[in-house]
């Protein structure tokens, strides 16, 4: 009996993943038939935007509009266009939105620039931390008479 | 500045960074609630620039249309792609049909079957004055088209005044539409 629902559950479960590994999966008849124009193709689609699921990229997306797009990118790679032309192509139609890696602008300075703003904001913040736990760490001076006797008392153990 | 002093403004420098990113994050959200703000919006590039150039088809029950029509026209022609399996098209048609009484409509079936097409517009008495078909769906990609429907104002020579990606709706058509329209000589 137990084993009759694991087997259906198997089922279902392989039921309803079927359509999205469909989508998910592009079609072999969109691939270029050079393998390294193919790769090409597939890293400049990993970086455009799918216009209709917009956080995924036109080569992960199962749209119509992203099949159409990708058909478009290999049909420039296979014209022989370089990386830059065809995403000039993109941008000129669909605008800076469809790069999924922002492009360096000065809107986008401050953007690509804060990893290193926080590193040095970091490293400032720490170097004045040290600079005045060193200015306020107390003056050490050798153990008086007292101190020696008590600390060799502690350490004999009584 | 005295130690302490230093040491205040310190403690309050954290509350200060979060009361502003609190402003900005608020400042986004009303924005998105109000429709001044919307991140998903696809910024058409082809704004103020001359249609694209194209040569469609025609779409039964009218006649296809190209880009050297769009730049000849004398008054501004909103030109609108649907499809027939497209809903928000269908909520848009009432819409449609009233603004073709003031405005010439150009429609653009986009990746639909001939026949589908052609019961869509009978069946929401859409008023396109000519249809067009771009069955691949790859003319649309130059206008910068990411869905349907999505309309495009063309003012006298065929440049683009104005787009709307979605679907029309009274509102934007009186505020935003027919103000342009009556600025180009509709």
């Amino acid at each position: 009996m137990r084993r009759r629902i694991v087997v259906m559950l198997a089922l279902v479960l392989a039921l309803a993943a079927a359509p999205w590994s469909a989508l998910a999966v592009s079609d072999p008849a969109e691939m270029l038939p050079d393998h390294r124009q193919e790769q090409r193709a597939e890293q400049i689609g990993s970086l455009l935007r799918c216009l209709v699921c917009q956080n995924e990229s036109i080569e992960d997306s199962g749209a119509d509009l992203a099949r159409d797009l990708r058909h478009v990118v290999r049909v420039h790679v296979a014209r022989g266009e370089s990386d830059a032309q065809i995403m000039a192509w993109m941008v000129s139609r669909y605008g800076d939105f469809v790069r999924l890696r922002p492009a360096f602008s000065a809107t986008t300075a401050l953007l690509w620039a804060m990893p290193v703003l926080a590193l040095l904001a970091g490293a400032l913040a720490a170097l004045l931390g040290w600079r005045r736990r060193g200015a306020t760490a107390p003056a050490t001076r050798p153990l008086d008479q007292r101190e020696q006797e008590r600390l060799a008392a502690l350490l004999r153990g009584s | 500045m005295t130690a302490l002093a230093r040491r205040r403004v310190l403690a309050l420098l954290p509350f200060g960074a979060a009361l502003a990113a609190g402003g900005g994050f608020w400042a986004m959200l009303s924005g998105m609630r109000h429709g001044s703000f919307d991140p998903h919006d696809i910024h058409a590039p082809v704004l103020d620039r001359t249609v694209p150039a194209f040569d469609l088809p025609a779409q039964a029950p009218g006649t296809g249309f190209s880009s050297a029509d769009l730049r000849a026209i004398t008054r501004p022609v909103l030109v609108n792609f649907f499809a027939s399996w497209c809903i928000p098209c269908v909520q848009e048609a009432p819409v449609l049909a009233e603004l073709g009484r003031k405005l010439p409509i150009w429609g653009i079936a986009y990746k639909d079957q001939p026949d589908n097409a052609a019961g869509f517009v009978a069946r929401t008495g859409a008023p396109y004055a000519r249809i067009a078909a771009d069955r691949p769906g790859l003319a649309a990609i130059d206008w910068g088209v990411s869905g349907v429907p999505e309309s495009f104002l063309i003012r006298p020579g065929g440049r683009i005044a104005w787009h709307l990606a979605g679907g029309l709706t009274q509102p934007v058509i009186d505020t935003e539409l027919m103000p342009l329209v009556a600025r180009f000589g509709g």
